[in-house]
């Protein structure tokens, strides 16, 4: 399922203004690459115009190329909503339904595609849930609302809400930035099981998150505050994090700046 | 009146003496000040409880003598030695023409709501949510007189082709000739009239749905409809309903707009097409003129039921409201 | 959305069902679509009720509106899918829903605009209806808007204080049983029909055997009015930061002074708006002065002594006349009268907008 992804000469904007500008990169199938960078530098919008979501906020536009394996997400016939039900996203802070019970949760995205039938839906929705790590937590109250659970759980719930449709891509971004440490690790631990499946992009502000979970980095950054960010490098994480090939990064890395 | 007696004490005079002493000053500033305001806000209640007092004391005063029955008499003639008079047909004019104009402007209004909040390009949203504010401020006069010399006329080709199509209701069913100064027309140009309200309302809660929950829906693939089904209608449905009792409130006690409509009678007939019935407010207005002292009472009595009618309808409004922010307040 | 850059590099992928699971595009219709089915609605629509006969535009228009919502539904769901349609519907009856409230309500400013401008002018701005026969052409509105302005102004006078202070205690004192109640029945006020407002007036009337004049008017009046105030006056001393009241405090600034110096000043500007938005919603009330007011053909300019009138009481007076000449000054009327609520609206709004900089944080 999980598929490669090829940006080429991509640039976004916010009415005029230019937020990101011709970035290119690969991001390998089931492997996480992680996303790092001083705030501001674009690797949210980045990761938006991965799925269109960039689109979304008034003024949003994108150029250039995203090839999800061949198929360009910017191509004229593409439909958005068939973008996003295959490049699937977990937000910086937990937004389950807040009227919908847990179980409603992660069967929304299937619901909305009308294909399924009642004993599946139950199926699909604890696969999910065990694949997210919170079946044992939760099977006892599937009925109940899902803001009844802590942020670690609900952060759970909507990676288990993603992942029922079966995407193709997982995006997260900063999905821990909301979170305590312990519920940090369980989703952390989450990631590197589901990188087994998906094809994992993650964003992220913690350097050492990015090198615990990731197999490659990307560091974008920006040449100054107003003028669009950039993307500086991206190798495997092991090298950019001993030995990046560009002063920038090491720089940033090792805490001189941002 | 009574009500202007509190701010008649100048708060300055007894300050201005004691500047020396600040402190003590501060203090009896304050005692002053916050007398006025609390009695401003006790002036309120005074104000509401002598409504309920003077409203009641009148009414006995007129329905003691009621030589029919209040509550079931179809007629209204409070004069001469047997005054009769009861408010059957004014309660099911005022609540059929009611339900009329919230069945057709709640979900009109909801819609514009989302046109506005959702739908509309963005250059042309903001203009929108001004002229639907400004159109609340259109007197109820002249909605009326739009009604009957412009809306009325019109109507008629409609009200013929649904007693065509729809007779077989009932409900519909013309059976008496006539222009269409109905029910129904009073209904329709109560929902024109509530449109404005109920709308921006609405649209506030619409607009007050979080960003993320929109953005959990659409990163599933949702479609805008989709986004609207899962985020913004369970967020916004209490919002919708106390909106909708607004409205509610409104049209139950429009005067103007359905006294220059209504072509009034006193009969209680469930074919909302055929001209006549009748609303209180509309007829406190229509008989007001002709009422002498014991009339008037008579007229009183029928607008403390009216009274309380609202005073149901927007309590109820409130509460919504409250235990939505308290919800809300839950989940932030 | 300007992705159109790159098209042609993959071939359009087979629309089926079973193959849109793996592949992102999809037969779709061209953006032109919504205003194709609109304009097939609208010539079927007309075409089919100029062949029935119906002689009513308003069965053309729903009409019309009813096949546009079938025909994009139906197209989309051939030509799309389910899901599309029902997108489609849902935008289809959004837009309709927005054309059938903004029919009536530009015809009603319409009708109001081209049928009061034709008595509309200086002469009836100046004159009153005194011995002008009512199904005569001629006379004015002067009596009446003298009436309207001191009655409202009355009003104003009493409520605004009042109003303002009860605003400041909910906001800088209320706490406890009695600014719960006062807050519920404010609320509870802001619903009371403008009617009743009068009928309880008139049993004071009746009671103390008071004659009808302006001030009476002017009291229903103040009923309607105090809660406005108050709610709009309550929000803008929210919008207050606490900092303001707190550094204030800390100087030693009695409360009081506090409040008069430092919140109210700077709250002024939305006060003064929600104060001017009020104004605007008891102009056009009509029942109270009807009851309580009297009206009348000639200029008083007493509002505490005698029958007054006012501007919407005028409106309601010469549509009962019914005559041509009574009808178009009923209209011109009731131009002036929305000239009037307007211009508050629109000057309170800028009032609002040009402050706003200074009241928000």
């Amino acid at each position: 399922m999980a598929k490669r992804i090829d940006v080429s000469g991509l640039s976004a904007y916010y009415g005029s203004h230019l937020a990101i500008e011709d970035i290119s990169m690969t991001v390998e199938p089931r492997s996480v690459t992680a996303f790092i960078g001083p705030s501001g530098c674009g690797k949210s919008t980045f990761l938006r115009t991965l799925n269109r979501m960039h689109e979304v906020t008034p003024g949003g536009r994108v150029e250039g190329k995203v090839l999800l394996d061949d198929e360009n997400l910017y191509g004229s016939h593409v439909d958005p909503v068939t973008v996003r039900r295959t490049v699937g996203m977990v937000f910086q802070r937990p937004n389950p339904f807040p009227t919908m019970s847990i179980f409603d949760n992660v069967a929304a995205g299937l619901k909305l595609n009308g294909s399924y039938k009642k004993g599946r839906l139950a199926d699909v929705v604890e696969k999910s849930l065990r694949g997210a790590n919170l079946w044992n937590e939760v099977k006892d109250r599937l009925n109940k609302p899902g803001s009844g659970l802590s942020g670690g759980q609900q952060q759970r719930l909507c990676i288990a809400r993603a992942i029922a449709v079966e995407p193709d891509v997982l995006l997260m971004d900063e999905p821990c930035s909301a979170l305590d440490p312990i519920s940090t690790l369980a989703i952390e631990d989450l990631i590197g099981e589901l990188k087994e499946r998906f094809t994992i992009v993650i964003v992220t502000h913690n350097m050492q998150q990015a090198a615990r979970v990731s197999d490659r980095t990307a560091f974008f950054n920006l040449a100054a505050v107003g003028k669009p960010g950039k993307l500086v490098e991206i190798d495997e994480t092991e090298r950019i994090f001993s030995n990046p090939s560009v002063q920038a990064t090491e720089d940033y890395i090792s805490g001189r700046f941002g | 009146m009574a009500s202007s007696t509190p701010i008649d004490t100048p708060p300055v005079p007894p300050v201005q003496r004691k500047r020396a002493r600040p402190k003590a000053s501060g203090r009896a500033g304050d005692k002053i000040f916050l007398g006025l305001s609390r009695g401003s806000g006790i002036l309120l209640l005074v104000i509401m409880a002598s409504i309920a007092v003077f409203l009641t004391y009148r009414a006995t005063l007129a329905v003691s003598k009621d030589e029919g029955n209040f509550f079931t008499t179809l007629d209204w003639n409070p004069v001469g030695d047997k005054p009769v008079f009861g408010i059957a047909v004014l309660l099911f004019g005022t609540i059929v023409s009611s339900i009329i104009a919230m069945a057709i402007a709640v979900p009109i209004a909801v819609g514009i709501a989302l046109f506005i909040s959702h739908y509309a390009p963005r250059k042309l949203a903001a203009p929108l949510a001004y002229v639907v504010d400004l159109l609340a401020a259109v007197p109820s006069i002249v909605y009326g007189i739009w009604g009957a010399l412009f809306l009325v006329p019109y109507l008629e080709g409609l009200n013929l082709w649904l007693d065509q199509f729809f007779g077989w209701t009932y409900v519909l069913e013309k059976t008496e000739v006539g222009v269409a100064r109905s029910l129904f027309t009073v209904g329709i140009l109560l929902a024109i009239m509530i449109l404005p309200i109920v709308t921006s309302v609405s649209r506030e809660v619409f607009l007050q749905v979080p960003k993320m929950n929109e953005e959990a829906a659409l990163a599933l693939g949702a479609t805008r409809w989709e986004v609207i089904r899962l985020s913004v209608l369970p967020f916004g449905r209490s919002g919708v309903i106390s909106a909708s009792m607004l409205g509610l409130g409104r049209a139950l006690g429009e005067t103007m707009a359905v006294a220059t409509v209504l072509s009034p009678s006193f009969v209680i007939s469930a074919h909302v097409l055929n001209p006549g019935g009748g609303t209180f407010a509309q007829n406190i207005a229509a008989k007001f003129d002709e009422a002498d002292q014991f009339g008037r009472d008579a007229l009183i009595a029928s607008g403390l039921v009216l009274f309380i009618l609202t005073l149901l309808v927007n309590g109820a409004a409130r509460l919504i409201i409250a235990r939505r922010k308290e919800y809300s307040g839950a989940n932030a | 959305m300007s992705q159109a850059a790159n098209t042609g590099i993959q071939e359009r992928p087979v629309p089926t069902a079973a193959a849109s699971r793996n592949s992102l595009s999809s037969r779709s219709l061209p953006r032109w679509a919504p205003a194709a089915f609109a304009g097939a609605a609208i010539v079927l629509g007309v075409g089919i009720g100029a062949a029935a006969g119906w002689q009513s535009r308003i069965q053309w228009g729903l009409l019309s509106a009813v096949l546009f919502v079938v025909i994009s539904y139906v197209t989309t769901s051939v030509v799309e899918n389910q899901r599309q349609a029902k997108d489609r519907l849902a935008t289809s009856i959004v837009w309709v829903c927005f054309l059938l409230a903004v029919v009536p309500l530009a015809s009603l400013v319409w009708t109001t605009v081209s049928r009061g401008a034709k008595v509309l002018d200086v002469y009836f701005l100046t004159h009153s209806m005194a011995g002008v026969l009512g199904t005569a052409p001629g006379g004015g509105v002067y009596h009446a808007l003298i009436g309207t302005l001191e009655q409202v102004g009355l009003a104003t006078l009493i409520s605004a204080p009042i109003g303002l202070l009860t605003a400041v205690y909910l906001v800088e004192y209320g706490k406890g049983a009695l600014a719960k109640a006062v807050t519920f029945f404010v609320d509870v006020m802001t619903g009371i029909p403008s009617i009743v407002a009068g009928l309880f007036i008139l049993s004071i009337m009746l009671i103390a055997q008071l004659q009808p004049s302006g001030l009476m008017g002017s009291l229903a009046l103040t009923i309607l009015m105090i809660p406005v105030v108050v709610r709009s006056t309550e929000e803008m001393l929210k919008l207050v930061p606490n900092e303001l009241r707190e550094a204030s405090l800390a100087l030693g600034v009695p409360k009081w002074r506090t409040i008069l110096k430092v919140v109210l000043p700077t709250a002024i500007g939305g006060i003064t708006t929600g104060v001017m938005l009020a104004i605007a919603r008891i102009a056009g009330e009509t029942a109270p002065i009807m009851l309580l007011v009297f009206g009348s053909q000639l200029i008083n300019p007493n509002p505490f002594q005698g029958a007054q009138s006012s501007l919407p009481f005028y409106i309601w007076e010469q549509y009962k006349i019914g005559s041509e000449a009574s009808y178009d000054r009923a209209w011109a009327a009731a131009l002036v009268l929305i000239a009037f609520v307007m211009i508050l609206n629109l000057v309170a709004r800028g009032i609002a907008r040009w402050k706003a900089p200074k009241t928000g944080r």
